[in-house]
C-alpha cells in the first residue's frame, strides 16, 4: 500500500512539475499575470508530493518490505537502522528519488526565499527548474521505478553493499547532491535571464548567494567522500582520481570560477556572457556527473548501478539541456551585453585568468576522464589514464592561480598598478618564501615539491595578513574591534575560504612528502617502527558484530617506551553477502594520523599488516570544512538581507553603496519597474 | 595603451596562455595512457617491454602461491585461453579470490613474469571488473574461429 502511495505521489509530481515547467514561463513572455502566480504554489504542491513519495520508499527500507523490488535488492533485516534509512539512496533508483527530492527542496527555498524577486523572473526560474523536475521524473518512472513490486515478496533481502554500511553513506550523497542539483538553481537564473534578456548587477546579487550555497554543499560532500574513502577503503589514499571522483570534482572547479565570475558581474557588471556560460556548464556538468555515476559506462568503485539502457536516457537528456541551453545562449547572448570595461590589470582581469585556470583545469580533468570512454565506445581497446597524467598537468595549472589568490583581493578594480601591488606585498613574498625553504628541515628532511607546496600556502597566508591589515587602516572607524566589526561578512567568508585552501595545500603537501607507509608480516608479540612510532600486534580475536563476524586485532603504539594509544583494525566478513571488508583503524590528531589495516592471515596468527603513519592529512578535510564555512559567512552577508528588506522599504542608500563606486553605470532601474508588475 | 591594443593584448595573452596549457596537458596526457593488454594478447608478444600496461582475467584455481616473506604472491591470470604468471608484493583487495575476475597493472619481465604494481578486484562479490570480462570473451570468439577453421 504505501510503495503504491509513493507511485501516486511521484505521477502526481510529475503532472505538477509539468505545470510549474510550462505555464509560468508562457506567463511571464506574454505578461499574463494569473500563470505567472501559479509558479511558487505549483512549486510547493510538487515538493509536497516528491517528499511523500521519498519517505514511502524510506519507510519501506526501514520496515524491510520486501516486496518491493528495489528494498529486495538492497536492503536485508539484519542491517541496523541508520543503514536501513541510507539505504533509501544506495541504489540507482533511490539516489534519483534523493536527487528530484533535494530539486524539490531547492525550488521550494527559491519559491519562499524569493519575496524581493520580480514575479516574472521568479516564475522563470521555477518554470526551468519545473522542466528539470520533469525530465528526472519521467526517468524515474519509466525506466528506473523505486516502487516496483516483486510478487511474492521475498522473506530477505540481498543487503547493501558492505562498503556502504557506514556513517559516510548517511551524510556523503546527500550533501553531494544538495550541491549537484543546487548548481539548477544557478542554472535557472542564467536560463530566465537569457529569456529575459536581463542581466544586470541585481540579477547577480540575486544569483549569487544560491550559487554559494550550492557550491559550499558541494564541497562539504566532495570532503565527506574523500575522508569515507580514506578510512573505508584501507588504503589510505585521500583521492584516486577515480571517474567517480572526477565527476564530482567537475562542477566544482567550474563552480568555483562561477563564483568568482559572479563576484565581478555583481561588483562592476561585467563578466555577463561569461557568467552565464559558467552557469550552464556547472549543471551541465552536474548532470554529466550523475550520468557517468548512475548509468554504469563508468565501472570503478562507486559504480554500484550497471543498466546501460538508462544511460542512453539521461544522455538524450543531457544533450537536450546542454544544446537548447547553448542554443538559447547563442541567439540571446549578444543582448546582455559583454558588461563593465577594464584595464589589462586589474582585479577583473586577475579573476579572468583564475576563471581561465580553472576551466582549463576542469577541461584536462574532464579529457581524462571521458577519453577512455570515447576509445571503449569507438572500439578503439581499452585504457586508462592515470592519477600521474591528474597531478603533472593540476599542479603547473593551479600555481599562478594560487599565485594570483594572493594579489586579487589586493588589486584595484578596473585598474590596478603592478608596481604598487609589489611594493606592498614584497615582504609577504620575502616572509613566506623564507619559511617555506626552511620548513622542510623542521619535518626532518628537505624536498624541493614540499618547498614549493608549502610556499604556495605561505603566499596565500601571508598575502591575506597584508589584505587585511591595509583594509583595516583604511577604514574610519576608531579601535581594531571597531574596524574588524565593520567589515563585511562576505569579506571574511573569501579569506576563509582561501585560507581553507591554503590549510589544504599544506595538508597535501606534507602528507605527500613525509608520509610512511609499510606493509608488513606481523607474528604476535612483533614490533614495527614507522615514523617514530612502535607499533606492537598483539595478535587478533573473533567477534560477532551486529551483521558480520570480525576479526578484531589488537595493536599497541608506543613512542618512546611509553604507550600511546591502542588500535583495533577489523577484518570483516558480512553474513548475507559473504563479502570481505577492511576496517582500518586510525588514531586521529592535529599533527598526524596512526593509520592500521589488516591485510591477510598467514597462519599461526600472525597477519600481514598495514601500517602508515600519514603526518598533516586532517588539515586536508580541515581546508575543505574552512573553504565550506568561508561559503557559509559569504551568504549570510548583510547585503543580501538588506536586499531582502528593500522590497518593503526602497532605500536609495543602501542601493548605490551596493552597486559601488560608478553609481548609473549599471541598470538596476529595469528590474525596479518590472518589480511594479507584482500581483 | 589604446583600447583597441589593449583588447589584443589580453586575447593574445589569453590565447597563449591556453595554448601552453594545451601542450602540457596533451603532453601530459600522451605519456601517462594505461593501455589493456589480455593474456592471449601478452603471449602473442603484442604487449610491450618495459612499458607499464594492464592485464586482465581470472584468477586461475589453485594458482595462488604465497612466498616465505608472508608479502609476495605469485598467481596465475589467465582468459581460458593463454595465462600469465604474476607477481605481486604487499596487500591484495579484499575481493581478490582464486576463480574471480582480476585486473593487474605493472611491467612485463624478460623471465616472462608481470609484475603488478597494483592489483584491482572491484568491491562487489558478482561483478566482473569489463577488462577481465573483455579478456575472456576474446578469447572464447578465438577458440570459436579455430573450431569453424
Amino acid at each position: 500500500m504505501i510503495p503504491e502511495l509513493g507511485n501516486f505521489a511521484l505521477i502526481l509530481a510529475l503532472l505538477l512539475a509539468f505545470v510549474q515547467g510550462t505555464l509560468p514561463i508562457i506567463g511571464a513572455a506574454r505578461g499574463i499575470p494569473s500563470w505567472i502566480a501559479l509558479a511558487r504554489p505549483v512549486v510547493q504542491g510538487q515538493f509536497v508530493f516528491v517528499t511523500i513519495a521519498f519517505f514511502c520508499l524510506a519507510y519501506s527500507f526501514v520496515t524491510s518490505d520486501f516486496s518491493v523490488l528495489n528494498v529486495a535488492q538492497n536492503s536485508n533485516t539484519q542491517l541496523p537502522l541508520e543503514y536501513r534509512f541510507a539505504a533509501t539512496w544506495g541504489s540507482h533508483e533511490g539516489s534519483l528519488l534523493l536527487w528530484t527530492f533535494m530539486l524539490a527542496s531547492w525550488s521550494v527555498a527559491v519559491s519562499v526565499f524569493s519575496r524581493h524577486l520580480p514575479n516574472d523572473m521568479v516564475a522563470r526560474v521555477l518554470g526551468v527548474m519545473g522542466l528539470v523536475s520533469v525530465g528526472f521524473l519521467i526517468f524515474m518512472l519509466f525506466t528506473s521505478n523505486p516502487f516496483d513490486r516483486i510478487l511474492p515478496g521475498l522473506t530477505e533481502g540481498s543487503d547493501l553493499n558492505p562498503l556502504l554500511q557506514d556513517p559516510g553513506m548517511v551524510f556523503h550523497p546527500p550533501m553531494l547532491y544538495m550541491g549537484y542539483v543546487g548548481f539548477s538553481v544557478a542554472f535557472a537564473f542564467a536560463i530566465s535571464a537569457l529569456l529575459s534578456g536581463q542581466l544586470d548587477a541585481t540579477w547577480a546579487r540575486w544569483s549569487r548567494p544560491w550559487t554559494t550555497v550550492a557550491w559550499l554543499f558541494l564541497t562539504l560532500g566532495i570532503m565527506l567522500g574523500s575522508w569515507w574513502a580514506y578510512y573505508e577503503l584501507g588504503w589510505g589514499g585521500w583521492w584516486f582520481w577515480d571517474p567517480v571522483e572526477n565527476a564530482s570534482f567537475l562542477p566544482w572547479l567550474v563552480g568555483t570560477a562561477l563564483i568568482h565570475s559572479l563576484a565581478v558581474t555583481e561588483k562592476r557588471g561585467g563578466f555577463k556572457s561569461w557568467t552565464i556560460l559558467l552557469a550552464i556548464s556547472a549543471f551541465s556538468l552536474s548532470l554529466l556527473g550523475t550520468f557517468l555515476v548512475r548509468s554504469g559506462v563508468l565501472t570503478s568503485v562507486h559504480a554500484f548501478a550497471t543498466d546501460p539502457k538508462r544511460g542512453i536516457f539521461i544522455l538524450a537528456f543531457l544533450v537536450v539541456v546542454i544544446g537548447v541551453s547553448l542554443l538559447l545562449f547563442a541567439w540571446r547572448a549578444p543582448k546582455i551585453g559583454l558588461g563593465g570595461k577594464f584595464e589589462l590589470v586589474s582585479r577583473e582581469s586577475m579573476l579572468l585568468a583564475n576563471n581561465l585556470l580553472l576551466v582549463v583545469a576542469a577541461g584536462s580533468v574532464l579529457l581524462g576522464t571521458l577519453y577512455p570512454l570515447f576509445m571503449d565506445a569507438l572500439d578503439l581497446g581499452k585504457i586508462s589514464v592515470g592519477p600521474p597524467y591528474f597531478e603533472t598537468v593540476f599542479v603547473p595549472l593551479m600555481t599562478p592561480a594560487i599565485f594570483l589568490m594572493g594579489l586579487g583581493p589586493l588589486a584595484r578594480w578596473k585598474q590596478a598598478s603592478l608596481p604598487e601591488l609589489a611594493v606592498r606585498l614584497r615582504w609577504a613574498f620575502a616572509v613566506s618564501l623564507v619559511t617555506a625553504l626552511l620548513m622542510p628541515f623542521v619535518m626532518g628532511e628537505w624536498k624541493l615539491f614540499v618547498s614549493f607546496g608549502l610556499l604556495m600556502a605561505f603566499w596565500v597566508i601571508a598575502s591575506m595578513v597584508v589584505s587585511v591589515m591595509h583594509r583595516l587602516r583604511s577604514s574610519a572607524k576608531v579601535g581594531l574591534f571597531a574596524k574588524l566589526a565593520a567589515q563585511p561578512r562576505s569579506y571574511y567568508g573569501m579569506h576563509a575560504a582561501h585560507l581553507g585552501i591554503a590549510i589544504f595545500i599544506i595538508g597535501v603537501t606534507l602528507v605527500g612528502g613525509y608520509e610512511t607507509e609499510k606493509d608488513v608480516r606481523m607474528e604476535i608479540g612483533e614490533v614495527v617502527e614507522v615514523g617514530g612510532y612502535t607499533f606492537r600486534f598483539n595478535g587478533v580475536k573473533k567477534a560477532p558484530g551486529p551483521n558480520y563476524m570480525a576479526d578484531i586485532g589488537s595493536v599497541d603504539v608506543l613512542r618512546n617506551g611509553e604507550k600511546v594509544t591502542s588500535m583495533e583494525p577489523e577484518k570483516r566478513v558480512y553474513n548475507a553477502s559473504g563479502m570481505a571488508m577492511t576496517e582500518a583503524a586510525i588514531d586521529t590528531g592535529i599533527l598526524r594520523d596512526l593509520y592500521v589495516a589488516l591485510g591477510e592471515p598467514l597462519g599461526n596468527g600472525a597477519w600481514i599488516v598495514r601500517v602508515y603513519h600519514k603526518p598533516f592529512v586532517d588539515w586536508i578535510w580541515f581546508g575543505c570544512l574552512l573553504m565550506a564555512f568561508g561559503g557559509a559567512l559569504a551568504v549570510t552577508d548583510r547585503r543580501y538581507r538588506l536586499s531582502s528588506r528593500k522590497e518593503r522599504d526602497p532605500d536609495p542608500v543602501t542601493d548605490k553603496k551596493v552597486s559601488g563606486s560608478t553609481p548609473g553605470k549599471i541598470p538596476t532601474a529595469a528590474p525596479l519597474i518590472a518589480r511594479s508588475k507584482k500581483a | 595603451m589604446k583600447p583597441r591594443h589593449k583588447k589584443l593584448a589580453i586575447i593574445a595573452s589569453g590565447v597563449t596562455a591556453l595554448g601552453i596549457a594545451s601542450i602540457l596537458v596533451l603532453n601530459a596526457f600522451q605519456s601517462n595512457l594505461v593501455f589493456f593488454f589480455s593474456p592471449t594478447q601478452v603471449a602473442n608478444n603484442e604487449a610491450p617491454m618495459g612499458k607499464s600496461f594492464r592485464i586482465g582475467g581470472l584468477v586461475e584455481e589453485g594458482s595462488i602461491k604465497r612466498q616465505t616473506d608472508g608479502l609476495t604472491v605469485n598467481f596465475v591470470v589467465t582468459d581460458t585461453a593463454k595465462v600469465i604468471p604474476v607477481q605481486y608484493t604487499g596487500i591484495l583487495p579484499d575481493l581478490f579470490k582464486e576463480g574471480k575476475g582480476v585486473v593487474a597493472q605493472g611491467k612485463l619481465t624478460d623471465d616472462g613474469i608481470f609484475r603488478a604494481d597494483e592489483v584491482l578486484a572491484k568491491h562487489d562479490e558478482n561483478y566482473m571488473p569489463p577488462e577481465a570480462a573483455e579478456a575472456l570473451e576474446q578469447a572464447d570468439k578465438a577458440r570459436q574461429t579455430v573450431l569453424v577453421q
